[in-house]
């Protein structure tokens, strides 16, 4: 198969996030993203995955990618992006991140949870508290995502943010933790953030839109050089490997 | 204590939620990770943070805090006022560090639980 570009928003919530716009059900979500250019874009809501399987499937019709994943929130709050090729592995991720968040969500402070289904039905709410703060480690969560049969791929959400991110958190990035990506948000240019944060020298980096709202999908994506638009994949051009590349 | 009495003597900078500053402190608690406040502050603490980010608000809300003491002269971000405005929950601001705050909170007769 021959290497092609691929336009990528990988940090994109659904209404399932609580601080999501409502409007970001799935086939509203994947028509903002191709009209926005994209040809993949990453699911991933804050500690849950019950609408990637809806987005994946309305993705699927329309000629869009779609990896699934999961925005975790570490014990220490910092945001991580973990993606599987595997929607098994993904759901069993989602099961033993279930069990590690405590509380139930309050609608009125913190905003619907909405699950839908690829036709845009409301099929129900979570009343988990999704933007609570896993009992987890940062460490715990990478190790349960590298356990994973199939590929996965974690990066630390928006590191040049103060809150959420694991250098706002944490100061620096432990070296023991092993991310395949740092990325930058859509508030600062990369090469400030290179310059403000030493450690973006030590990781590949990656830009994403944290798009809550489907006008934002593809503010900042990054241009990767696959064969396809797999997990697997991208871990190959975030390193270089086998002319596969990564640019933002 | 009422909020209004801990503005005038400790000069707090009110940025948001001036309507609502009859509110009843029942007790302080210090913390900059959110789900440690959603844990373990109590309804009617005043909570002492450098956190700005606009989901404290929602923690205060959810939480029945009496306010929120940004320290360090820390500005809240844009969208953290707007919403704070629209949910009623008072941020102010002091330029002391959180010690220092804190200490000067406690010897006004501000308490926080012995034990969580």
């Amino acid at each position: 198969m021959a290497l092609r570009r691929f336009k990528a928003d990988l940090h994109v919530h659904t209404c399932l996030s609580p601080c999501s716009c409502l409007d970001m059900s799935p086939r509203e979500v994947v028509s903002a993203a191709l009209q926005n250019g994209m040809d993949l874009i990453g699911v991933c809501d804050h500690n849950s995955a019950e609408n990637v399987l809806a987005v994946k499937k309305a993705g699927s019709r329309n000629g869009l990618i779609v990896l699934g994943g999961m925005e975790v929130t570490s014990s220490e709050e910092a945001h991580l992006l973990v993606f599987f090729d595997d929607d098994d592995d993904l759901l069993e991720f989602q099961k033993f991140i279930y069990q590690h968040l405590a509380g139930k969500n309050d609608g009125h402070s913190f905003g619907l949870q909405v699950i839908a289904d690829d036709e845009d039905g409301v099929s129900g709410f979570c009343d988990r508290l999704l933007i609570g703060a896993t009992s987890l480690p940062a460490e715990a969560i990478v190790a349960q995502a590298r356990a994973a049969k199939g590929a996965s791929l974690v990066v630390a959400a928006h590191v040049d943010r103060e809150a959420f991110s694991i250098i706002g958190q944490l100061g620096f990035i432990p070296e023991s933790l092993v991310l395949d990506a740092l990325e930058i948000s859509a508030n600062t240019d990369v090469a400030d953030a290179k310059k403000r944060f030493p450690d973006c020298a030590n990781y590949p980096v990656l830009t994403g839109s944290d798009a809550h709202t489907p006008g934002d999908i593809g503010r900042r994506y990054t241009c990767f050089t696959l064969e396809d638009g797999t997990v697997a994949e991208i871990k190959k051009a975030l390193t270089g490997r086998d002319g596969r590349k990564a640019e933002c | 204590m009422k909020l209004r009495d801990l503005v005038a003597e400790f000069g707090l900078t009110v940025k948001t939620g001036a309507g609502h500053l009859d509110n009843e402190v029942t007790g302080g608690y210090v913390s900059d990770l959110l789900s440690d406040v959603l844990a373990h502050a109590e309804d009617g603490n005043l909570w002492v943070t450098l956190h700005i980010h606009h989901n404290i608000v929602a923690v205060a809300a959810h939480t029945s805090l009496a306010g929120i003491v940004l320290i360090q002269g820390r500005v809240p971000d844009q969208d953290t006022i707007a919403k704070a405005e629209e949910e009623g929950i008072p941020i102010m601001v002091s330029d002391l560090s959180a010690f220092e705050l804190v200490g000067r909170l406690y010897k006004a007769g501000i308490r926080g639980a012995e034990a969580l």
